[in-house]
């Protein structure tokens, strides 16, 4: 089956989920996949008539990401998820666990990336440079 | 008035896995819920990624007992997606035989907790009983109960001769008869009815709103099944999904009734039906690419993403299951109910926290 894939960037990403809702599409779920020490791929699956539609933004570990869930309440979920394995931030989350919806509070690692180790007392993730572990 | 913060679950008896909902209440109304998951999580989609992608079929079969089958189906057909793999025709209404097997014994259980939540004994321990012939059929037919371990990447591993396939449809006659003698029970009963008609409704636009899969979805009146893309041998079978409008608890335990009955029509076409031939393919080299596959596993759109970069490990294995998605619609039907009648609306969406946390 054909599926229409859009690349988005994060400037625009919320506007084109509205414009996706208002065609009459059914949010499915968002995936999140590590591309490097620094970068992800996460893409947004719509679904209207049994036909798949996915946004896919390449986002940078260290900068929020806007939220969609203020346009799809069910994406609250799946964001706290991708939050607390790729550690992304979401802004304007309308339900935040701030990575605890698995995670206990101590848990500093991003369990999905690479390189993730970051100590506790450190603000700046561990980049793969100096990271001695994962 | 006082507003008061009651928890519920993680351990509860309506519930056989972990799920702990915050609820605030006023009086005896439930006015916010909201819900803490990660008791059970196992990291199964990281494990996915340090074993070989046939080995991943093991680990995708354990994310849930009840549809084991079903994960496992979902994720072969998209590694075959990516590999370009054609599954011979016999082993794709083999695939379905097994799956609406999965489907039947899925939502027995489920109509016996159904029947369990409302204190109803008697009929619990009938659908159960039930429940066993469905899974002696899947014993007999694979070795196994309940994980039934048939998938492999190209086909299934198991073929079924003709003398069980005639054993299997006199244990489907008898497994219609008996369900037939508990309809009345079920759909008719003054005090099945008390304590279901009307008890966490979820209209369409709402489900809709929340993204509600499977029975969640259909018994709010949404036709959306994925067994309507055909996939596997569904193409080849006559199939229109079952839907209710009434979207309450009464009309969820209604659907997965009827459900029972579509699934044993569509074991008996696929038997009728299914050709001579080999029931599985030989598999050569590494996937590399990435897809995205559906089916309708027992609770709703069982949904899978992987991405293979050409070695035997994928980059990564994405499974949203239609538990997950029936969180938020569960949320979204609590606000204003009695907090007597929560076990029973609970239940009503069969949440499934194994498939949930993975």
């Amino acid at each position: 089956m054909e599926e229409e894939v859009i690349f988005v960037s994060s400037d625009i990403l919320v506007g084109e989920v509205a414009k996706i809702k208002v065609k009459g599409f059914r949010f499915v779920t968002m995936s999140c996949v590590e591309l490097d020490g620094n970068t992800v791929n996460i893409l947004y699956h719509f679904d209207k008539d049994l036909m798949l539609k996915h946004l896919r933004l390449t986002a940078s570990k260290d900068s929020a990401v806007p939220s969609i869930s203020s346009v799809y309440f069910a994406a609250f979920l799946v964001e706290n998820e991708i939050q607390d394995f790729f550690g992304i931030r979401f802004k304007g989350l309308v339900l935040d666990y701030e990575r605890t919806l698995y995670l206990d509070e101590e848990v500093k690692i991003k369990p999905f990336c690479r390189y993730t180790l970051e100590k506790s007392d450190q603000k700046e993730p561990v980049t793969p440079k100096n990271a001695t572990g994962s | 008035m006082l507003k008061t913060i009651i928890p519920f679950g993680p351990q509860h008896p309506v519930l056989p896995e972990p799920l702990h909902l915050k609820l605030t209440v006023e009086d005896e109304v439930i006015k916010e819920a909201l819900p803490a998951l990660g008791f059970i999580h196992r990291g199964l989609e990281m494990l996915a990624n340090i074993r070989d992608f046939h080995q991943t079929i093991q680990v995708v079969e354990r994310v849930c007992g009840i549809c084991s089958m079903m994960h496992a189906m979902c994720y072969c057909q998209g590694i075959e997606e990516i590999m370009g793999i054609e599954v011979p025709p016999r082993a794709k209404f083999l695939r379905i035989i097994w799956s609406e097997l999965h489907r039947m014994h899925s939502h027995l259980l489920w109509l016996g907790r159904f029947a369990d939540s409302f204190g109803f004994e008697s009929l619990f321990m009938q659908f159960w009983k039930i429940r066993e012939k469905v899974l002696d059929i899947n014993e007999a037919t694979t070795g196994n109960r309940v994980i039934v371990s048939v998938n492999v990447i190209g086909g299934v591993r198991r073929d079924l001769n003709s003398e069980q396939m005639r054993w299997i449809l006199s244990g489907l006659s008898w497994v219609g008869d008996e369900i037939g003698r508990l309809e009345t029970t079920l759909l008719s009963d003054y005090t099945v009815k008390k304590r279901t008609v009307g008890k966490g409704v979820l209209p369409k636009e709402r489900a809709f709103e929340l993204g509600a899969a499977g029975p969640t979805a259909r018994a709010s009146g949404i036709a959306q099944d994925m067994r309507m893309l055909g996939y596997s041998a569904l193409d080849q079978l006559d199939f229109e999904p079952v839907v209710e409008t009434d979207g309450d608890c009464y009309a969820r335990g209604k659907f997965r009734f009827c459900e029972v009955l579509q699934s044993i029509n569509l074991i008996r076409q696929a038997i009728s039906v299914i050709p001579e031939g080999e029931m599985r393919v030989k598999v050569k080299g590494r996937p590399e690419g990435e897809s995205f596959s559906r089916i309708e596993q027992s609770r709703g759109e069982l949904f899978y993403y992987i991405k293979a970069n050409g070695s035997k490990n994928l980059d990564r294995l994405r499974i949203r299951t239609p538990s997950f998605a029936n969180i938020p619609a569960l949320l979204g039907m609590l606000p204003g109910m009695w907090l007597s009648d929560l076990p029973v609306v609970v239940l009503s969406i069969d949440p499934c926290i194994s498939c949930t946390e993975r």
